[in-house]
């Protein structure tokens, strides 16, 4: 069992635990972390993975690349997006085949066809649901849930409004960015719409994730 | 300073730091955010150029040329559908010589209708006596469109800044802003010698007779033949204004140099894979997962696609045991328009490499990294073969 820990040494832990995920997968680009995004139509996740692209970017992730594969969107549809980040300048902007991890805006959405495609064994699944991570079961891989939905309700967003939400669980879980530079950059993002909410929901939900075992 | 923004983020930006004067453009996907940026820049005050808004691409270009016709830096931006639509008016104005920049955001050609990317719309409109220059990432575009504008102006010919849709024009990844100081520096305002002015009235382009005839001064003045001469004369030449605004805008800012072709691990390599835009850099994790395997292997992407550097394809790829050519788009009847371009070069070239031709990503077509690795280790392994006919991958008949 794969046990996170939340202070400084996160980002080695998590390098250490990619590292074992990439030598055993069939990986084209050895340092390359690849996270995908599923949410639906309208909830933001685009605009979430630009966040955390940003965040990526500015903690010294030099290839911070956010690739959406665009549809016909309408909203409430399946949408997902491609975010790769590494030390060195990424050159492959083709949409990510076998993620490292899978953040889901939507706890419906891991029974879609699709969403967990390709996840590599040792991987991990971040995802907006009232559920415990213990009430899922995906062999090898780890789950880390949250409820973003009531958490970013209860700092004053609107009902639905999870993608902000869903980056402290990022943050938490995966260890790979530090939720200050996160909180800062939605900040950022949306300077004109509850700019202070945005990033209290991103706080609180990191404060509230819970990372199960495998 | 670093930004993480869209593609097309990138090229509005360029424009902007050009200090372009008149800006005309017709919303079409993926080229929509360019415009609209623009639009922004404009009604915030950030920029101070007319952005004239008009019913249509037609209405687009021929708005830029009347501009520039007055001596305004001109910009205009398009993609596929609506750069067809404004065709007439695409050669009109490099036949009338006038340097206006346009950015054509890659995408399919209907019918059937398409939104998303290869490269057709740009390849139809490569004989129209227009630059052509591709960019593989966001400050490729940026930089390119500031130096379009440098290029287009020294020569008196229209310059298209070409990107992929979608990959390039709503992905985000970081680039550089420079200064505006420093791009001042490397690009002055624009002057013309030949432009249109109400205090000395003249008539340009008008009908032009076969043969040459003197003028109301009694000088000899060209025919439409003549005209056209030259044209094609100062696109030859242009090739090294390109390579001269290279190299200034390296000395300036430090990045680029490489105008024609940009090489990856070509120098010692025995197989190159060549194509335009961001699958050249696809194309390179694909060159490292097969210099891991030990195949010399390199991979060139064509960054000037009009005029075509005939010299810089000699230089890079004679000598070579293969070529591996990958297409977004196809001269339909016969080739990819890039290999036959290549393979043409080529010609005189004593020992000549193979050359094998692959089709992908017509009409947005998800191009798998895997996909690219198994048909370049399959066309290594076929040996010296050469191959007429075309290949398409990805496709699912």
């Amino acid at each position: 069992m794969f046990v996170f820990a939340f202070d400084m040494e996160t980002e080695f832990i998590w390098e250490k635990h990619f590292n074992n995920l990439t030598t055993n997968g069939n990986q084209m680009q050895q340092s390359t972390i690849q996270i995908r995004w599923h949410g639906r139509g309208g909830q933001g996740a685009i605009t979430a993975a630009k966040i955390v692209a940003n965040a990526a970017f500015f903690s010294g992730y030099n290839g911070a690349v956010m690739i959406p594969t665009f549809g016909t969107e309408r909203r409430g549809a399946p949408v997902l997006t491609s975010l790769k980040i590494s030390k060195e300048k990424i050159y492959d902007l083709s949409p990510i085949v076998n993620p490292d991890i899978v953040v889901v805006l939507d706890y419906l959405l891991l029974e879609e066809k699709g969403t967990l495609d390709g996840l590599k064994e040792g991987g991990m699944i971040i995802v907006n649901s009232p559920k415990t991570p213990e009430e899922y079961s995906y062999g090898h891989i780890t789950v880390a849930t949250a409820d973003v939905t009531s958490i970013a309700e209860s700092v004053g967003l609107k009902r639905g409004i999870v993608n902000t939400g869903i980056i402290g669980a990022f943050s938490k879980a995966s260890g790979l960015i530090g939720i200050d530079i996160l909180s800062e950059k939605i900040k950022d993002e949306f300077r004109d719409i509850k700019p202070e909410e945005n990033a209290e929901a991103a706080r609180l939900t990191f404060a509230k994730t819970v990372v199960g075992g495998k | 300073m670093h930004v993480i923004e869209s593609g097309n983020v990138a090229a509005a930006t360029g424009v902007k730091l050009a200090r372009t004067q008149v800006i005309a453009a017709y919303p079409i996907t993926p080229q929509t955010p360019l415009t609209e940026k623009l639009s922004e820049f404009v009604s915030k005050g950030q920029m101070t150029a007319q952005y004239i808004p008009v019913e249509s691409e037609h209405s687009a270009l021929s708005v830029c040329i009347a501009a520039s016709s007055t001596g305004s830096r001109t910009f205009t931006a398009t993609s596929a559908n609506g750069l067809l639509y404004m065709s007439e008016q695409v050669h009109w104005a490099s036949g009338a010589r006038l340097p206006i920049v346009m950015c054509v955001v890659n995408r399919g050609v209907g019918a059937p209708w398409t939104v998303w990317n290869d490269h057709q719309d740009s390849i139809s409109q490569r004989d129209t006596g227009w630059i052509q220059m591709h960019a593989c990432d966001h400050q490729q575009i940026l930089d390119t469109v500031l130096k379009a504008f440098m290029v287009a102006e020294k020569v008196s010919i229209p310059v298209m800044v070409c990107y992929d849709g979608y990959l390039l024009s709503h992905s985000y990844m970081p680039f550089e802003i420079p200064k505006q100081e420093d791009v001042d520096r490397f690009l002055p305002s624009f002057s013309s010698d030949c432009k249109l002015d109400p205090e000395h009235p003249l008539n340009q382009n008008t009908v032009t007779l076969p043969d040459v005839r003197p003028d109301i001064h009694g000088n000899m003045s060209p025919g439409y033949m003549e005209i056209r001469h030259n044209l094609q004369q100062d696109l030859i030449c242009s090739l090294d204004v390109v390579k001269e605004v290279e190299d200034r805008f390296k000395g300036i800012f430090n990045r680029g140099g490489s105008p024609f072709i940009e090489s990856y691990l070509c120098e010692d390599a025995e197989y190159v894979a060549v194509c335009m835009g961001s699958l050249s850099y696809q194309l390179r994790d694909v060159v490292d997962q097969l210099r891991n395997d030990g195949q010399k292997v390199g991979v060139a992407g064509v960054r000037l696609y009009r005029p075509f550097p005939n010299q810089a394809v000699i230089d890079a790829f004679s000598g070579k045991k293969g070529l591996v050519i990958f297409e977004k788009g196809i001269s339909y009847g016969n080739q990819g328009p890039l290999f036959t371009d290549i393979t043409s070069a080529l010609y005189q070239v004593e020992e000549r490499p193979f050359a094998h031709n692959y089709i992908l990503g017509i009409g947005g077509r998800e191009i798998k990294t895997q996909d690219l690795l198994d048909t370049f280790r399959k066309s290594i392994q076929s040996g010296r073969k050469n191959e007429i006919k075309t290949e398409w991958i990805g496709l699912k008949l």
